[in-house]
């Protein structure tokens, strides 16, 4: 299979998906966690849990607003934009008046200043990570700046990174998961992963570049891609598998705490290898044909 | 060749020595993992410090001094690790904004810590009690140390003839209506080299308070009627200082002059400070984690990471054999490595921080795989096993590193931004990185090596078929 032969339609499918993601998000947006918009969340867990309409009536009854949730097979999830001192003892009183031995997991009540906080320094770590990868790359590939510049290398994974990170939240929004602090860890993981990634094709790109280089080999840049990406895709398939493997293991048999991050990372993972193999190596070859193009228009 | 197999030996004993000594201590209890308070259970509260009334350059000390009060307090309370911290925070904030943030761990209950948190210092200004009572107070002291020092253990108060109530009283001083409500400021202050000390002058570290008018006025009725004698400072109930009073003090300020050594003096103003409560702090984020929700995550994610462990352990002998087996070696290696440095540094463990830890054992066998797949290039290209290992090492070597140090950027820029959660993944996955390469290169190498000759040309058909991989067959098969 010649990857880049089909570099157009496979880079169609990503264009499509990175739409769909957006048009997802757009249409429901994304569903904030107290942890970002401040509020409070409480989790209560009892031997026979009250149902949700007791639970509700009980508690707007005491004057809260609140969204309440069953969680795993023995709690209550209650959600109230109240964070005061007194607001959080009459909540957890009232929730200790009902249901059978009531035990309280935890609780968890945020200002709207930490937040707002949490919110912008997720986006400027996001940036800066970004940042900071196409730096980092562009100084790798510095050897290689033909015939495509180095620091293209560095747009290229960081396009791949942001693909990677907005298909995997367009299906989370698509599945109504909430965004909490763990949700934004499992993203800064995939930048992580993604990266590592797009690197390890860039390297044998870069392999094959210097190696034509020395034996004075005339080879079209669309074939070193092709030839370095099928060398490749063996270990970014099995890498992932493993990953995979792992993460369904964190899944299923996990901490509840750590399952959306799990669904995030599993995501992200395959994205990312998809990425990796039928996004960022197309799109470098891209970044040549373009160029040569503009000659010939000349 | 030895050296190789000696070096892959020690590794593999250092593996064994760090796993063991992580499990037996884990065991025993003599060195546990730190864990954070998602896995242990306990309360979270952050304040925010009104400072808008402080002065820029007095912002830190007072924070300090908020910091050290809070913590005596909670210490008066008997929490086991109890962490308190100042944070600047500027980022997403309006402005700059103080923050004290407090950890503790096993405390469940809110009510309670936040009550123990809030109370305000008391600060009580007592004044000399007069003789004939205080000498009837120390006589029934000395009546209670006498019938202890016998020591009888059957000591029954009750039936000695002591006054109950009057044994409970300080014996030398007496509150007045002063307290620290009428306090406005303390200051550190210098005296201006008036102090003859062994010949020289020396400028001494005083301690000034500000009243505010009700307060100057107390304490000049005060200060009148207790001329020659002492009045003592008191807060939460220990006495910090009892200065003489030379004369009738007006205009609401006075100056505690002692020997303060400058650090003294500087603690006592914090303390005062703090009595009079110059920043008022407001409960801005609470969190509680009950105690079995954390011990049900640690034992879920235990469970986790062992099937994990163990599917990638069948994944990677299945696929490549020897190799895979060397690589799920190594992994236990870098296991018990990370294991232990998270004893040795502590690391604080949270969810994020595991999270960040399994990662990085995605990171550790790919380091393997990229490794293995450049081997059996090697190999296909009809090398000698010694040969092509050694190859299969050195072309991947490029890729791990600029992938590796790509990955540790971003670890870095994480934790420099992140909030506490994510610093914890952040360091957990810039370590494992770090520590993978490192096994990657020096174990996993050493252990292939050990295995094969460098002069041989031809290697035996068993050795060259422990060391294929599942996919060559099949592709050799489909030829």
């Amino acid at each position: 299979m010649n990857i880049i032969k089909y570099k157009k339609i496979f880079l169609g499918i990503s264009t499509a998906l990175v739409l769909i993601a957006v048009a997802v998000v757009g249409a429901k947006g994304l569903d904030y966690g107290v942890e970002f918009t401040g509020g409070a969340v409480l989790e209560m867990s009892y031997d026979e849990r009250p149902s949700i309409e007791e639970a509700k009536t009980l508690l707007v009854e005491k004057g809260f607003e609140v969204d309440v949730q069953n969680f795993g097979e023995k709690s209550l999830i209650i959600k109230t934009q109240d964070v005061s001192e007194e607001g959080r003892k009459s909540l957890t009183s009232a929730m200790s008046s009902i249901g059978n031995n009531p035990e309280l997991k935890r609780f968890n009540s945020i200002g709207p200043s930490v937040g707002r906080e949490l919110r912008t320094k997720s986006l400027y770590a996001l940036i800066f990570v970004s940042l900071g990868i196409i730096f980092f790359v562009a100084y790798a590939f510095r050897s290689v700046s033909k015939p495509v510049s180095s620091w293209k290398y560095g747009l290229v994974a960081v396009i791949a990174l942001l693909h990677d990170i907005m298909i995997p939240v367009g299906i989370l929004t698509l599945l109504g998961t909430e965004i909490d602090t763990l949700y934004v860890v499992g993203l800064l993981s995939i930048l992580g992963l993604s990266v590592n990634d797009t690197i390890v094709v860039f390297d044998r790109v870069r392999e094959e570049l210097a190696k034509n280089n020395e034996t004075s080999k005339k080879e079209d840049f669309d074939d070193t891609v092709g030839y370095a990406v099928s060398k490749t895709v063996t270990r970014s398939i099995l890498t992932s598998l493993t990953l995979v493997v792992v993460l369904l293991a964190l899944y299923y048999v996990g901490p509840v705490a750590t399952q959306t991050l799990a669904l995030v990372l599993l995501l992200g993972t395959i994205v990312g290898t998809y990425s990796s193999i039928f996004l960022a190596s197309p799109l470098l070859t891209y970044m040549v044909s373009s160029k040569k193009e503009e000659k010939k228009k000349k | 060749m030895w050296k190789t197999r000696i070096i892959a030996l020690i590794f593999l004993m250092l593996g064994i020595f760090l796993g063991s000594y992580v499990y037996k201590t884990e065991m025993d209890g003599t060195n546990p993992f730190k864990l954070g308070l998602d896995l242990r259970g306990g309360s979270y509260l952050v304040y925010k410090a009104d400072v808008s009334d402080v002065e820029e350059l007095d912002v830190k000390s007072s924070m300090d001094s908020l910091r050290d009060v809070i913590e005596r307090r909670i210490n008066a309370f008997g929490v086991a690790e109890p962490n308190v911290q100042t944070e600047t925070h500027t980022l997403g904030v309006d402005g700059d904004e103080e923050r004290l943030v407090i950890e503790l761990p096993g405390v469940t209950d809110l009510d309670e810590a936040v009550e123990m948190i809030g109370q305000t210092p008391f600060l009580e200004f007592k004044v000399e009690r007069d003789e004939q009572t205080r000498d009837a107070i120390l006589a029934e002291i000395a009546k209670v140390q006498e019938s202890i020092s016998t020591e009888d253990e059957n000591i029954d108060l009750e039936n000695l003839d002591i006054d109950t109530e009057l044994i409970q009283k300080d014996p030398y001083y007496v509150a007045t209506e002063l307290t620290g409500k009428y306090l406005e400021k303390s200051v550190l202050q210098f005296s201006q080299g008036g102090v003859q000390n062994g010949g020289g002058l020396q400028s001494q570290p005083i301690i000034g308070l500000n009243f505010n008018k009700e307060g100057g006025e107390l304490f000049e009725t005060i200060t009148g009627e207790n001329v020659d004698k002492t009045i003592a400072i008191y807060l939460d109930g220990i006495m910090v200082s009892n200065p003489r009073v030379n004369q009738a003090i007006s205009g609401g300020s006075a100056i505690i002059e002692g020997n303060f050594d400058i650090k003294e003096a500087k603690e006592i103003v914090g303390r005062l400070n703090s009595g009079a409560l110059p920043i008022p702090i407001e409960l801005i984020s609470t969190s509680t984690i009950g105690p079995t929700l954390g011990q049900d995550a640690v034992d879920a994610g235990v469970r986790a990471g062992m099937i994990g462990l163990l599917l990638v352990a069948i994944l990677l002998i299945v696929w490549y054999r020897l190799p895979g087996l060397i690589a799920v070696v190594a992994l236990g290696v870098y296991t018990a490595m990370m294991l232990w440095v998270f004893k040795f540094i502590p690391v604080t463990l949270t969810s994020a921080g595991i999270a960040g830890f399994i990662i990085s054992i995605g990171i550790a066998v790919d380091a393997n795989i990229l490794i293995f797949e450049r081997m059996k290039e090697e190999l296909a290209d009809g090398r000698n096993l010694y040969t092509a290992i050694d190859n299969g090492f050195k072309r991947a070597w490029a890729s791990i590193r600029d992938a590796n140090i790509s990955s540790i950027i971003s670890a870095i820029i994480l934790f420099w931004f992140g909030t506490a959660l994510i610093k914890g993944f952040a360091l957990t996955f810039g370590l494992g990185i770090i520590l993978s390469m490192l096994t990657a290169v020096t174990f996993t190498r050493s252990m292939l090596l050990s295995f094969t000759d460098k002069e041989k040309k031809k290697n035996s058909k068993v050795l060259r078929t422990l060391f294929k991989s599942g996919l060559s067959e099949i592709t050799k098969n489909n030829k």
